[in-house]
Formats: C-alpha cells, structure tokens, sequence
C-alpha cells in the first residue's frame, strides 16, 4: 500500500510482495476489467440493436417531431424538430427548479428560524411542518396536489376569482400579462442604473465606515432607490406597462398567463418538500453559532439586529451553505418526477415522447442524463466558489 | 458556635409558576409574542377542528362502496374493502400465507437489531443478509420444492416496497464500502474509477436511473439473457443507492484519526486485516445515523418505480383510485399511504436520532 523508501531494498523482497508492484498489477487489471465491460456491453449493444432494427446515431434530432407540448417557454409547435423538443423540455426543467430553488430557499429560511422561536406554539408548528413534509415521498405529494387538491377545483366557468383579475380553475390559475408598451425599456433601464448606484453607495459607505467609523444607512437608502426610481420613471413615461387582463369568454378564459396545473403541483410540492429539509439545515446552522458570539457583539453595543446581521448570520452561512448546495441539487433532481403527472419536463417530453417516437434509447437517455450531469456540476461549482467566499478566513 | 444556616429558597413568584408560569413564558412572554400565539391557537382552532372531523369523528370507516359515503366526511372503506391489494398487490390470494411467512422472518430478523442486549442478535443479521433474501425468493417467487410459480409481474403493494428497500440496502451497503474504500485508495487508477461511478450516479435523477434500466439494460446484456422488470428496477436502485452510501461510508473513514490506521499498520496488519478489524467497525458505527438517513430515502423512492409499471404501495392505491368506482376518495387514498410512509420514515427518523445522541460520546475529531 505505501512506498515507503525504509523498505527493504527490491532485490530481497519477491515481486509479488513488493507493494509497488501488487499496486500496478492491480491498476492494470482494474483497467483491464473496465475495459473488458465496456467493451462487451458496446458490442452486446450494438448486436442487439441491429437484430431489433434500431438506428443509431443523432440524425434523428433535425427530423420533424409531430407531437405538441402543453407548454413551451421558446416557440414550439408540432412540425418542429426533435432536436427543438430537447430544449422545450430543458427550458421547462430549468423553470421549474428555478423557481422551485427561489420558493424552497424562502419557506425554508422563513421555517427554520420560526423553528427557534421562544414562543412554544410557533415553534411546535414549524416542528410539525418539518417532520410531516420530509417523511413522505415527494411523488406522493406530488400525485397529492394534483389529483386530490388541484384535481377538484371547479371548471373554468365556476373559476375562483381573486380580485377579479386572477382566476384559479381546473385548467390552471390565469394571470393577468403585462404587456410592454413603448417606454417600458426605458423603465427597464432605470430599474438597473438604480440597483448600480446601490451597490456604489454600499462600497463607499462599508469603505467609509472602515476608515472613519461614521455609519451610513444602506438599506433604507437604496430601498428607496430600487423601489422609488422605477415608479417614477413609471408615471413620468405616462404608465408604459400595461395589463391583459384575462375573460372568461365561452368555456375557456381569453388573454392573460395561464399556469398549467401540473406546474402549480410541481412547484408546490418540490417547494413544501425541499423546504423542510432547508428549514433544518437554517436551524442547525444558526444553532451552531456559539452563544459567545451573541454576547460578545451585545457587549460591544451592537444593537439586535445587526448582531443578527453582522455576527450570527455571516458564521450561520458557514455551516448552512454546503447542504443547502445539495438540498438544491436534489431539487433540481427531483423535479424530474414532472414526469409522473405530465408537466412537460426533459424527462417526460424528450425521455417520454421522443423516445417512444424515434426508439432510440441510448442516444436519448445518454443525453438526458449528461444535462442533468452538467446541472449538477455547475451547480456544485458554482455553490464551491460562493463556499470559498464565505470560508472562515484564517489569519 | 454559632453555625451559618441559609434560610431555605422562597419559591418562584406565582406567575411564574404552574400553568400559568408555563403560559407566559412560553406563549405570552412579550407583546408581539401574545399576539402570534393568539393569532396562531385560533387558525390552528378554525382550521384543525373540521379537518379533524373531516378525518375522524364523521368520517365513515366501514362499508360496501363509494355509496356508503357521506358528502363532507371522509370515506375511509375503501382500507377495508381493498386492503389485500394494497399489501400484496396481485399476488393470489390462496399462496399469500407465503409472503406472510418472509414476513414474519423478516420481523424475527429485524427486531432484534434495536435492542443491544437480544440473544443471537449477530447470528441473526446474518442469516438477514445471507439467508432470508434466499429464502424469501424461494417462498415469493415459488418455482422450487412443488410451491406454484409466481411471476413479478403480480407482486405488489406494501410487499413490494419492502422487498425493494430491503434488497436495495443490502445490497448498496457492501458496494458502498467498496466504492468508498476505493475512493480512498492510494491507487490512482482505482480511486479514479470509483470516485467517477459514484458521481456519475450521485449527479443523475433516479427516475433517469429506472428509464435507463427498463429501457436501455436489455440491449446492454448479451442477446439470450433478459431480466424481468423488477430485476432491472432493483439494479437501477442499488447502482443509484450504492453511490450515496459509499459517501456516507466516506464520512465515517475520514472521521477516523489517522493513529489507528498508523497503529494498525505497527501491529503488521495487512490493508484488508486492518480494514476489516480496526477501521471499518469504528467507521461503520460512527456512520450508523447515516446509513439510516439513506435507508429512509432508499424506502421513499421506492415510490418511484411505479413510473416504470411496478404495482409498489403507492401504485396499488394509485390503480384503486383510477378505478371508477373509488374515484371519489383520491384525498383519503393519498393520506392513506402518506400516513404508512410517514409512520415507517418517522420512527426511523427518530431511532436514528436517539442513536446519534447515544453514540456521542463526545470526542469528536
């Protein structure tokens, strides 16, 4: 195992005890064994795709598809290609982690603090919310939503109206869709200079207060900043964004958004499921924050919220941040089960249909698999980075 | 002499005594803290009180059909009416003594492993990982010894769930030692290839797992050799199972200081001698709440093999509810089988948990 240079020297050793050797016979014949497998299993596969009549290759991709999808963040519609159907799927996939990471992240932080409430009754709640949604698989919670919740809503006719501008049915919940009028990028372009002088002012109050101590309120600042721009560029353009607000007109309800049900299942589930996993990990990640630490910023004056900000949170972060990464992979992972209610991801639109369609198994589930591989790869490098930044700095 | 005699402590002041005591300082200790808890308790009150009638007291329990049923009330027949189905799916219901008896092997097997001090416990994890899955194939599948042939095709239910989660972890804890073993091999080649299996199937959706073992295992296997769907669904499992526990196997390897490798190595141990006697034990016990974590995913995607047309317990309920005549209890079938996942992943949860604070003996690497 180890080569050591106080072993013996070669000569009296035999060859067969000698570690160096045992390491690379072994590598070799590992490397023979792969090999081997890989080999075998290409030319099984390759028989028994020409005994079944299976074509190979990626051709398939450019050829018509002929199957129409309930939903489609890009254009799509049924003589596009295959190779079209790849990327409806994906773009579905990636909005429904998306928002499900956003959703999840929010619950859960929100949960989990409640979850260290001093008040028993609160903090019994956010246990039982815990214990309840992460014991029960998330397929089943998924078929929940959609068949036993969103399966009784009423028909779009009997529609539940909120405010008279969104309606939840059977179909779906409609929104009402901003329609962006000439003017509307210029209030666009506000939104962003806003957010840039924001984060200046941030730089130059944290490298002021650094050289001089005198503090400068960031946050209600730049608030007012992100949020006041925009609404007055809003009116002074003369109200550029305006609303389609959806009707009910015959059985089916006319402009607006429509989210699909098998979204609304989908994300909730995934949302309430993550959740509480993330919920533990803020709980045990603020828990693991020594007390001194909150007594100490206490002593130096520090008034509550910002020992909570400056002090508890930063050193929480450390803890929380390498399981939260995995919590969101998952996520991204379990979103796959869209498949089992129909909500139109890449594993039910190119695993599903087109692979019914073509037959061409390999090609397919190769290359379902090597997104999800690049997903969670750049996920997990990009949570790798965000760890290093947060990293305790040893000095 | 006179002798300093404390007076004894005065009690606590009636307010922060007794019920009351517990009341203010735990539901109305400030101001916003009295609103939440009253603005919670009578949610919780308008809510909980007609969902618990819904599900209990004007729920109706026993009957024939869907007719017996009361618009605004649960309707929980449908337990009593289909329970055979759920716990066996289509296995016939003459030769169900069978299954029955693996099962209460099973049970002789498992039990004991809670209780430290049980006799034989040793003796019996063995014939747990050895004997009974022989055995149980022998009595389920039947085909030896004049016992009828049951095809897979007819297994199902709560059965099915259990045969997946136990073979699957049997069979993942040994190639997840190996796997993280070999991640930690000196060997580059050898670590190379296990780090790259266990990634490739960590990163990997296990519904992509099942596709691709339903769909592509056929044309991978020499043409003569085929397996039946169950088969490929408990490979898919076990690949995807194996790769998380060969992490969790990990943690527990690296937690071990590296003086009892070294001193394993002083002793004249061999790799494997000292592997299998000084670190593996420590590093299995260390991970034991690990591995219990990965049991109770294992046990919850079992779920998932009912994508791929396998009747397990969520799948039995799911073909009930398709039928038209039970159509109508789709909330009460789902709470159903999340109240028997809930129950199994609980009580794991928390034997788990009592575990890691047992095992804590507090120092910590």
């Amino acid at each position: 195992m180890n080569s050591d240079p106080s072993l013996p020297p070669k000569s009296s050793v035999k060859p067969w005890n000698d570690p160096r050797v045992r390491s690379a016979v072994f590598q070799i014949l590992a490397i023979l064994a792969v090999a081997w497998v890989g080999y075998s299993l290409f030319q099984n596969t390759l028989t028994n795709m020409a005994s079944r009549g299976i074509s190979t290759g990626f051709g398939f991709l450019d050829s018509s598809a002929g199957f129409g999808i309930v939903m489609s963040l890009i254009e799509y519609n049924e003589s596009m290609s295959y190779g079209r159907t790849f990327f409806v799927g994906l773009a579905n996939t990636l909005l429904v982690s998306g928002l499900g990471i956003i959703f999840a992240t929010i619950v859960g932080f929100i949960v989990g603090v409640l979850r260290l409430s001093n008040n028993w009754l609160i903090a019994r709640l956010a246990l039982a919310y815990i214990e309840i949604f992460r014991n029960i698989p998330l397929l089943l919670q998924i078929f929940f939503w959609y068949f036993a919740v969103l399966g009784t809503l009423p028909s779009p006719r009997q529609s539940v109206s909120i405010g008279e501008v969104a309606f939840l049915n059977l179909r779906g919940i409609v929104l009402p869709k901003p329609i962006f009028e000439a003017g509307s990028g210029a209030v666009g372009i506000v939104l962003i200079i806003a957010i840039i002088i924001s984060l200046a002012i941030a730089r130059w109050a944290k490298r002021r207060q650094a050289a001089t101590g005198q503090f400068f309120p960031v946050l209600p600042v730049s608030a007012a900043l992100i949020l006041g721009a925009p609404i007055i560029a809003y009116f002074a353009l003369g109200s550029p964004i305006g609303w389609d607000v959806p009707a009910l007109s015959g059985f089916n309800f006319r402009g607006g958004i429509t989210v699909i049900p098998e979204l609304g299942a989908l994300l909730l589930a995934l949302t309430l499921y993550t959740a509480s996993f993330i919920a533990e990990i803020v709980r045990s990640g603020i828990i693991s924050v020594s007390r001194g630490q909150t007594e100490a910023a206490a002593a130096l004056g520090l008034p509550p919220r910002r020992v909570l900000r400056l002090v508890i949170v930063p050193q929480a972060l450390r803890v929380i941040i390498p399981p939260l990464t995995s919590q969101y992979l998952n996520l991204t992972k379990n979103s796959s089960l869209a498949t089992a209610i129909g909500y139109p991801d890449l594993v039910n639109v190119f695993m599903g249909t087109t692979l019914n369609q073509t037959g061409q198994a390999v090609e397919i589930v190769a290359i379902t698999m090597a997104v999800y591989l690049t997903i969670s790869l750049s996920i997990s490098m990009l949570m790798n980075i965000y760890n290093r930044a947060v990293a305790l700095k040893e000095r | 002499m006179a002798v300093h005699q404390p007076l004894p402590d005065l009690p606590p002041p009636p307010s922060e005594r007794g019920l009351w005591g517990w009341f203010r300082q735990n539901l109305f200790s400030t101001w916003y803290n009295s609103i939440a808890s009253l603005v919670v308790g009578y949610l919780l009150i308008i809510w909980l009180g007609p969902v618990i009638n819904w599900a209990l007291i004007s729920a109706v329990w026993t009957g024939e059909g869907t007719d017996d049923c009361r618009p605004g009330a649960a309707c929980w027949i449908f337990i009593q009416q289909r329970l055979g189905f759920f716990l066996y799916g289509f296995y016939p219901a003459e030769l169900r003594w069978r299954p029955n008896i693996v099962f209460v092997l099973f049970l002789i097997t498992v039990v004991p492993q809670f209780f430290p001090r049980a006799p034989g416990r040793k003796w019996l994890a063995l014939f747990g990982i050895t004997g009974l899955p022989v055995l149980g194939f022998v009595l389920i599948n039947g085909g030896f010894f004049g016992l009828d042939p049951v095809a897979t095709s007819r297994w199902g239910g709560l059965m099915l769930t259990l045969i997946l989660a136990y073979v699957g972890i049997i069979a993942a804890l040994p190639i997840g030692v190996v796997l993280a073993l070999g991640r930690r091999s000196e060997m580059p080649v050898i670590r190379g290839i296990c780090v790259t299996f266990i990634e490739f199937w960590r990163a990997v959706p296990l519904i992509t797992i099942l596709f691709m073992a339903s769909v592509m295992l056929p044309l991978f296997l020499p043409q003569g050799v085929s397996f039946d769907k169950l088969l490929r669904a408990l490979i898919g499992i076990t690949l995807f199972q194996s790769a998380y526990m060969a992490e969790v196997v990990r943690g527990g390897l690296q937690a071990i200081p590296k003086g009892q490798y070294e001193a394993a190595q002083a002793l004249g141990f061999g790799y494997w001698r000292s592997m299998r006697l000084i670190i593996l034990p420590q590093a299995l016990k260390i991970v034991i709440p690990g591995i219990a974590n990965t049991v109770i995913s294992l046990f919850k995607d079992t779920t998932l093999v009912l994508i791929i047309g396998l009747f397990d317990l969520l799948g039995a309920v799911r073909s009930t509810l398709s039928d038209p005549a039970w159509r109508s209890v789709a909330a009460e079938g789902y709470l159903f089988v999340a109240l028997c996942f809930w129950i199994f992943c609980f009580g794991m949860s928390r034997y788990s948990h009592n575990l890691e604070k047992k095992l804590d003996t507090g120092h910590k690497t």
